[in-house]
């Protein structure tokens, strides 16, 4: 862990530099005028509305696209793992997830069953993929991403389809294997909740970077605000509040003080209720909760 | 041995079938069955212009092909209509203007039956070179291109972004689709090519685990049913494409039977009543 603030500090070479960059289609910028860098062991996300150039900044960064305007550097040899947004696969495609693991470059068996081991699925290797549920088909293209050992990790809203709880554990995953692997992150997400607090840098899009920087940085300033609502501003806070406790796959709950318990419920006295009020403006963080128990 | 019509009819059927499953499966899993279509009637285009510029027929027919897969490209790209209407008046007009072309060029004697429904008992030994030398080509190709080609189908995004190509893939896969249209046309006719691609490919998703094993299999399962066509095709003297089509078409059925729950039926059947 000192190594890797060191090596932070020193703020290695980015893999990937755009400068002032931008695409035009059909007589229209999608996106211009993009800054920004993604170094090694760095999490970038990219936030923004619908149709703000979130994926075409993306797009520039891997090399899919060339810049109309401006200058994309990226480093020789850069790998590149990719996880979609969402994907659906054929039936009339026999496909299992140790299959789906080689779609890209030949991997031997051990490695898959590493990757499948580290995002929590070696169970599914010998399973068709259209036989997955949402959160295990994210789990078994994130495997499939990070087994080519990439450099740089492109995630484009990898937790669609997914629900609330499944989308904290897999930004937990994504978040254990930068720290493990050192790769840079490149992460694409319209949800401020949960992204804020696991990401370094936070670049905002609409069209053009509106502001950029530290999530609390980003989450103070005022284009932020106005481009998101008030609400934004509490995003933060819901996301740090509901880590209060953690659901385990077993189903079982454990809670910030230890204790693992078979039920999630307010009144057991493993939830922090002073922090609770603490936040006026938890409209949000409110209703979520009440869903999760009402289960 | 090749002396005997049959057998050349046959060693070209197993011939054609062997490149046509692997190729079908592609053509299955990215749901362009229409554009096979498309494809395979614009090649009587091909048929009328190679006659009318007195060039080889298969290199007119595949020519004409390639053509047309570019043609819809094109208009896909300007993007008024759908890629759906745009197959439907791609692949009736090519067939009809090839049929006029082909009426008004009367110094021109073609057996238009043996075009459309295939004639592969008037195969020669030049068309089985022909077909086995092509076909070796499209399976080396197919081999080659395999992984960029296959990580295109399961998703674009994924290949795109990881440097693996797929437009340069997909146009590819369309030459080498034009070429099997080339050299299967006189063994099963233009209008039923499409069917030895698909019917196999289709048959074999029940068995395969994997898309290898799927393509082998369908392979495997297209020589079968070409087989089984040429022997029913002499047995009941019916025409040899359809006959062909049909056999593909029965091992499709039996395909569909719930044989693997039969099995397990019986076989619980036997053990505890629960």
């Amino acid at each position: 862990m000192v190594t890797k603030m060191q090596e932070r500090t020193k703020r290695p070479e980015p893999l990937v530099t755009l400068a002032g960059a931008g695409v035009r289609r059909g007589g229209r910028w999608l996106v211009r005028g993009v800054d920004l860098a993604v170094r090694p062991g760095e999490i970038v996300t990219l936030i923004g509305p619908n149709g703000s150039g979130k994926s075409t900044t993306a797009k520039l960064a891997t090399g899919v696209l060339a810049p109309d305007q401006g200058t994309v550097m990226r480093r020789p040899g850069l790998t590149v793992g990719y996880v979609p947004q969402k994907l659906a696969i054929d039936w009339t495609l026999p496909l299992t997830v140790s299959r789906l693991m080689r779609l890209s470059a030949p991997a031997d068996d051990r490695t898959i069953a590493a990757a499948l081991d580290e995002t929590g699925i070696p169970h599914l290797a010998a399973a068709a993929v259209q036989a997955l549920s949402g959160g295990e088909f994210q789990r078994a293209l994130l495997a499939r991403a990070i087994l080519r050992r990439p450099d740089l990790l492109v995630l484009d809203e990898p937790v669609q389809g997914v629900d609330f709880a499944g989308e904290v554990a897999l930004y937990d995953l994504i978040r254990a294997v930068r720290d493990r692997t050192g790769c840079a992150v490149l992460l694409i997400s319209h949800d401020l909740h949960i992204v804020m607090a696991g990401t370094d840098t936070v670049i905002c899009l609409n069209g053009h970077v509106c502001c950029s920087g530290t999530p609390e940085t980003v989450a103070a300033s005022p284009e932020y605000l106005k481009l998101f609502g008030a609400k934004a501003a509490d995003s933060l806070a819901v996301y740090r509040h509901h880590h209060d406790h953690t659901h385990l796959p077993d189903g079982r709950v454990r809670h910030a003080d230890g204790s693992v318990t078979d039920d999630c419920h307010p009144d057991d006295g493993h939830h922090d209720h002073g922090h609770d009020h603490a936040h006026g403006h938890d409209h949000h963080h409110d209703h979520s909760h009440g869903h999760d128990h009402a289960r | 041995m090749l002396d005997d019509f049959f057998t050349r009819a046959l060693v070209a059927g197993i011939g054609v079938a062997l490149v046509a499953g692997p190729l079908g499966c592609f053509i299955v899993w990215r749901r362009m069955a229409y554009f096979g279509d498309t494809m395979a009637h614009s090649a009587l285009l091909g048929v009328a212009l190679a006659h009318l510029l007195n060039v080889n027929l298969a290199g007119g027919v595949f020519v004409v092909a390639a053509l047309v897969a570019v043609a819809l490209l094109l208009l896909q790209r300007r993007g008024s209509l759908s890629t759906d209407a745009l197959l439907g008046i791609l692949s009736h007009a090519t067939l009809a203007v090839g049929l006029v072309m082909l009426a008004f060029m009367s110094w021109v004697r073609v057996d238009l039956m043996g075009f459309l429904f295939g004639d592969i008992l008037a195969v020669t030994r030049a068309d089985i070179v022909l077909i086995w030398l092509g076909g070796a080509a499209v399976l080396a190709a197919l081999a080659f291109m395999w992984r960029p080609l296959l990580a295109a189908t399961v998703s674009a995004e994924i290949a795109e972004a990881e440097g693996l190509q797929p437009e340069r893939a997909r146009i590819a896969f369309m030459l080498l689709m034009a070429a099997v249209i080339a050299i299967a046309m006189k063994v099963i006719g233009i209008l039923l090519i499409t069917s030895l691609l698909i019917i196999p490919a289709a048959t074999a998703r029940r068995f395969a685990t994997t898309p290898e094993q799927m393509a082998v299999l369908a392979a495997v399962l297209g020589a079968v049913a070409v087989t089984g066509g040429l022997f029913g095709s002499l047995q009941w003297d019916t025409p040899s494409g359809p006959s062909i089509v049909v056999a593909a078409l029965a091992l499709f059925l039996a395909s569909l039977l719930p044989l693997g729950s039969l099995a397990r039926g019986t076989a619980s059947g036997q053990g505890s009543p629960q």
